[in-house]
């Protein structure tokens, strides 16, 4: 179970509502004429120059547990290392924007279109994330076309930096995956290039797999929490 | 409304034209550069970062007021000594090495402009000599350090560690800041500051000023 190619920009495009988030602003709280603009023109900016593409491989679970120990620096315990066991199947995945779209948040700051270069910044992270569901629910399509799904399969997308898997597992990931195919490269300190990019596996299983309890020693410093809506909206699809 | 007060009011409301046009016509008035940088420029945004520290404005409308205060700024330059610009104090900032994140650092960057103070702004995947000579040479106040990644928080260390070692840490203050980092790494590195965010980050670097 392999793929790699570029994705439409429309599959990925941010609703405003996300960008204003991602900005700061609250949900239903009004914005001005001028905010809104900027907005727009980030998202048009977004649509004009993004050059989303992804890259999946699946994996075997003895595999992924070696990729997983990577350099031995996961937190103990953590939810990853008793979901991806109970997986039905799993698979390594990476996604881009591209590098224009970094070149020209760059430029926006430097040229003092500060409102301009946040609301392209902003944009770019979110359609960044849907990228990276486009992709995960790209490699569920593949299972179910393959008749390896049953009514309760879904799909889970985990990173490493986040949940308790850490940020130099991305090196031990790239050695497996290759994301330079797709244009991505690994630095050093395992930040990724393009910067909007997302890499990780797809954990492919019944939406109770993945239920966990955000109580461990990480989750005080996680300032997102968003795994809560991950796994509901997923388990969501199961009612 | 006098024109210090309207270039006060447009800046509020990011009207870069307007706060263009005005600062021309203050010192066509023969108001001193210094004055319409202080009383003008620097009191709205001192306005916008204190409703933005309230959460009554948000990020795009402090994006728009820097713009309004660079087009302001862009007119007073000429009329203003290297030494009149960085009364306020002097900050070195930027992205540790190995880290290509800048946004929050650029926000930073923005929102201690607006506040005043001279930055030296060294981008990204600075190396900590870097940020030690660049300090050193320009006598700045504070060096400011932004990472993203936990791989490279050690730079901010290597940062403190050789401030240290130079013996410039009873002039130049370190102050820390990141989605990763938190105030008990700081003071695990014997950095004198840590903030969350940039209208946080203008109040650390402003006490650290004041306390130096």
């Amino acid at each position: 179970m392999n793929w790699r190619g570029d994705i439409h920009i429309e599959h990925v495009m941010p609703p405003e509502a996300n960008i204003l988030r991602a900005l700061g602003v609250p949900p239903g709280h009004a914005v001005n004429n001028r905010t809104r603009e900027a907005v727009a023109a980030g998202l048009e900016e977004l649509r004009t120059i993004a050059e989303p593409r992804g890259v999946f491989a699946g994996v075997a679970e003895s595999e992924f547990a070696s990729i997983y120990e990577g350099e031995g620096d996961n937190a103990v315990p953590s939810p990853l290392a008793e979901i991806f066991p109970r997986a039905d199947e799993l698979a390594l995945f990476a996604v881009t924007l591209g590098t224009p779209v970094s070149e020209r948040i760059a430029e926006l700051f430097t040229s003092s279109e500060y409102a301009l270069g946040g609301a392209l910044d902003a944009a770019a992270s979110e359609a960044a994330e849907m990228t990276a569901s486009h992709v995960v629910q790209t490699v569920l399509g593949k299972v179910r076309h393959a008749g390896r799904a049953t009514d309760e399969t879904r799909a889970l997308g985990y990173s490493p930096g986040y949940c308790g898997w850490n940020l130099t597992g991305q090196r031990a990931l790239f050695a497996a995956l290759d994301p330079g195919a797709i244009g991505i490269t690994l630095s050093d300190s395992c930040l990724m290039e393009p910067v909007k990019s997302v890499s990780g596996v797809v954990v492919i299983g019944p939406a109770r797999i993945h239920d966990f309890n955000d109580d461990y020693d990480f989750c005080a410093e996680c300032a997102t929490r968003d795994c809560r809506d991950r796994i509901r909206r997923i388990t969501e699809l199961d009612v | 409304m006098s024109t210090l007060e309207a270039i006060a009011s447009h800046l509020e409301r990011g009207e870069h034209d307007e706060v263009r046009a005005l600062t021309e016509t203050a010192l066509a008035e023969s108001l001193d550069a210094v004055t319409i940088l202080d009383q003008g420029l620097i009191a709205g945004m001192q306005i916008v970062g204190e409703q933005f520290r309230k959460h009554e404005i948000f990020l795009p409308d402090v994006l728009m007021a820097a713009k309004a205060m660079n087009a302001g700024l862009e007119v007073l330059e000429p009329h203003l000594s290297a030494a009149e610009i960085a009364s306020h104090g002097k900050v070195v900032i930027g992205t540790v090495k190995g880290d290509l994140h800048d946004i929050g650092k650029n926000l930073v960057g923005i929102m201690l402009a607006g506040a005043g103070f001279e930055v030296i702004d060294l981008g990204k995947d600075v190396p900590p000599e870097k940020f030690v000579d660049t300090a050193a040479e320009s006598g700045a106040d504070v060096i400011g350090m932004s990472a993203l990644l936990t791989t490279t928080m050690p730079g901010m260390r290597a940062v403190v560690d050789l401030v240290k070692e130079r013996g410039l840490d009873g002039s130049v203050r370190t102050v820390i800041g990141g989605a990763p980092v938190t105030p008990e790494y700081a003071a695990e590195i014997g950095a004198d500051g840590y903030s969350f965010d940039a209208a946080n980050a203008v109040e650390c670097v402003k006490r650290l000023v004041e306390e130096s």
